[in-house]
């Protein structure tokens, strides 16, 4: 691997893994605080909404999982090397 | 400085060469020990039934009624008794292979080549678990629907046509893609920690894989239920 292909590919792995987790951030953060204020006005629904909370974050961290297999991609199966 | 428990090894197989196959060794021995577990855990659990479940027949009571739940609540109370048995193997192979991955000291095993660990952190056994769900939901619609089974594909109108035809693309790579990139992203941070500080420090980190490969699992057999029970659907007019 020449040294300019290879500091693309760090630098573009650090941006993929970087501004992939910037959107599911934000979500995770509304998602939680609409479960804790619906936990807060309905404490019995606890578990269901504990449920609901886990199953879609891990929807949301699924986006972020993308950029860091694309990530991985680069660093360690390089198709451009 | 040498840290053998440390050492991180992505991209390293084991090849094993098969007539023009190369195929990739660590996985299927890790995978072997994974069905090993699975299978003599239910051949335990029923050799010797009783009315009042105790012990290993007690767990996989649990086990079942709590699969039986995910199936029925995503596929419908008509048809989740025949995807029960799919549902469940694919809960319980990603399940163990995650935590077997994370539990099981695999670098006491030494190879000439790459490492043990979850089978799951391969990305062929999670493509080959995706693409297992992809024709389980065909079938599922078209043995249930005959061709009856296409009309889903234009409604509620025929503009959603390319849509559905680009979802059935992007449902099984989602799956590969989220199973095989938490494992993997669990498996590298605690290895990294490792290689940086090798005492106590990673613990929080190994949990918190744990956490989330179960929660993967959960997820992988949610969804396979939910592609099938949509698979499976009938409209009420």
């Amino acid at each position: 691997m020449d040294s300019l292909t290879s500091a693309a590919s760090v630098v573009a792995a650090g941006l993929a893994v970087g501004l992939g987790s910037i959107g599911p951030g934000i979500g995770q953060g509304n998602a939680a605080s609409g479960a804790v204020e619906g936990i807060a006005r309905q404490p019995e629904a606890e578990g269901k909404i504990r449920g609901t909370l886990l199953l879609s974050l891990a929807f949301m961290e699924a986006l972020t999982i993308y950029g860091l297999v694309v990530a991985l991609v680069l660093l360690f199966a390089n198709p451009f090397a | 400085m040498h840290l053998p428990f440390a050492a991180l090894e992505v991209g390293q197989q084991l090849y094993w060469q098969l007539g023009n196959l190369r195929l990739h060794g660590q996985v299927f021995l890790s995978s072997w020990v994974v069905i090993g577990a699975l299978l003599a855990l239910v051949v335990v659990g029923t050799r010797s039934l009783e009315r009042d479940p105790r012990g290993v027949q007690n767990l996989l009571e649990f086990i079942w009624v709590y699969i039986r739940d995910l199936a029925r609540e995503q596929i419908g109370e008509k048809v989740y008794r025949d995807w029960l048995p799919f549902i469940g193997t694919l809960f319980l192979f990603i399940f163990v292979s995650n935590w077997g991955g994370a539990l099981i000291p695999w670098k006491l095993i030494h190879l000439p080549h790459g490492e043990l660990g979850a089978p799951t952190a391969d990305i062929n056994t999670t493509i080959a678990l995706a693409l297992l769900v992809s024709l389980s939901y065909f079938y599922a619609g078209l043995s249930r629907k005959g061709f009856r089974y296409f009309e889903y594909y234009v409604e509620p109108t025929p503009i959603m046509l390319p849509f559905k035809i680009i979802e059935d693309f992007t449902k099984p790579l989602s799956l590969s893609f989220r199973l095989f990139g938490n494992i993997l992203a669990d498996e590298l941070v605690v290895g990294v920690l490792a290689f940086l500080v090798p005492l106590i420090v990673p613990l929080p980190a190994m949990f918190l894989g744990l956490f989330t490969s179960a929660i993967q699992a959960l997820i992988f057999a949610t969804l396979a239920a939910n592609y099938i029970g949509e698979a499976v659907h009938e409209e009420h007019h």
